[in-house]
């Protein structure tokens, strides 16, 4: 594959690597003249000096035969015009631009960016899953369906222990489809299922209802 | 009109004095409080502190029932995600962004935005101060 990459600071100088070794061409669009040399230098790949926020540059870069445009600058805003420019202007078939800010990966999704990768809210995901948290974690979040898979895991106090889980006025659309407990005991739970604290309870719950779910089970 | 304004350089400045003088609603927003020395001691506007392209910034500084969005800060980028913000998000009626470079200029503006190029318009009117 044919990569164009925005922006050859630390992201974009250890992908760019990656990629390499995994056999793809890829060609880093950086300002700083001496970053440009140290990829040429290091790692082989073209490097071209230059804003990749501007058609010109973009055009120099071979953006019209790229198979992926990736924007992975420091600020948002200027993925955002990579990304927009690149398929507006050259029609690149495939664009990722990485966000710093998680709160913007909505807006991008608004304005047409196919991918966008969110470094923030990743290592936030990586901290929860090794820190065990009273509090609800996405495993998987299918957008245009509005519908996540969550982990929760069931605390000490939980007003949920002690109880059927058909009387803890769990809302319509929230399925628990499995309770794993003890780490190795998968139970496939009934309304008669009733959870023991430190369960972790895999549930399938509409955006609007994952509040009152981590509300019932976590307290 | 309620009118906010991203970016309180020259000319959002002297826009945002012009608008409350003709009796509009306006806030301003600038990263840096220093930057609102330039709407003068008197100027009878809302101010908000913070960047034009975070939502929430947006929304303290009321867009959600704003009129009409400007964005004027020295960052084409930051404008042109602001503006694209006010209008696909909060769905602002009127969003002007200002854009230096031409070419990105043309590239928003085929897009859809309210575009306006300062250095092209000076490019042309300099043009026609030279004459033949």
């Amino acid at each position: 594959m044919y990569i164009v990459m925005v922006g050859g600071g630390k992201v974009g100088y250890y992908l760019t690597r990656s990629l390499i070794e995994e056999g793809h061409e890829v060609l880093v669009i950086e300002r700083d003249a001496r970053k440009c040399a140290a990829l040429r230098n290091e790692l082989g790949a073209g490097a071209l000096e230059g804003d990749g926020c501007e058609a010109a540059t973009l055009e120099e870069a071979g953006v019209c035969r790229a198979d992926v445009v990736i924007a992975v600058t420091g600020d948002d805003e200027d993925n955002l015009v990579v990304c927009q420019v690149a398929k507006h202007k050259f029609n690149a078939p495939r664009t990722i631009a990485r966000i710093n800010n998680p709160k913007n990966q909505r807006i991008f999704r608004k304005l047409g960016i196919d991918v966008t990768i969110s470094s923030t809210e990743l290592i936030l995901s990586q901290i929860k899953q090794v820190i065990p948290a009273q509090s609800l974690l996405h495993l998987l979040t299918l957008r245009n369906v509005g519908v996540s898979f969550v982990e929760l895991e069931v605390p000490a106090g939980s007003p949920a222990v002690g109880h059927p889980l058909r009387e803890l006025g769990i809302p319509d659309d929230c399925v628990l489809p499995l309770v794993v407990r003890g780490g190795q005991q998968a139970i496939i739970p009934f309304g008669s299922t009733v959870l023991e604290p430190g369960d972790e309870v895999i549930a399938v719950s509409s955006e609007a209802s994952e509040e009152t779910l981590r509300r019932i089970i976590c307290g | 009109m309620r009118v906010v304004i991203m970016g309180c350089g020259r000319s959002g400045a002297y826009l945002a004095r012009k608008l409350v003088a003709e009796g509009h609603h306006v806030t301003v927003i600038d990263r840096t409080s220093a930057s609102f020395k330039r709407l003068g001691p008197d100027f009878a506007g809302d101010l908000v502190v913070g960047t034009g392209i975070d939502e929430d910034v947006l929304r303290q500084a009321g867009i959600e029932q704003a009129d009409a969005f400007v964005a004027v800060t020295n960052g084409d980028n930051t404008n042109v995600m602001a503006a694209q913000v006010a209008k696909e998000v909060f769905g602002v009626p009127r969003v002007v962004c200002r854009i230096y470079d031409p070419l990105r200029e043309e590239i928003y503006r085929t897009l859809g935005l309210e575009t306006i190029c300062p250095t092209l318009w000076g490019v042309n009117r300099i043009r026609e101060i030279l004459g033949d």
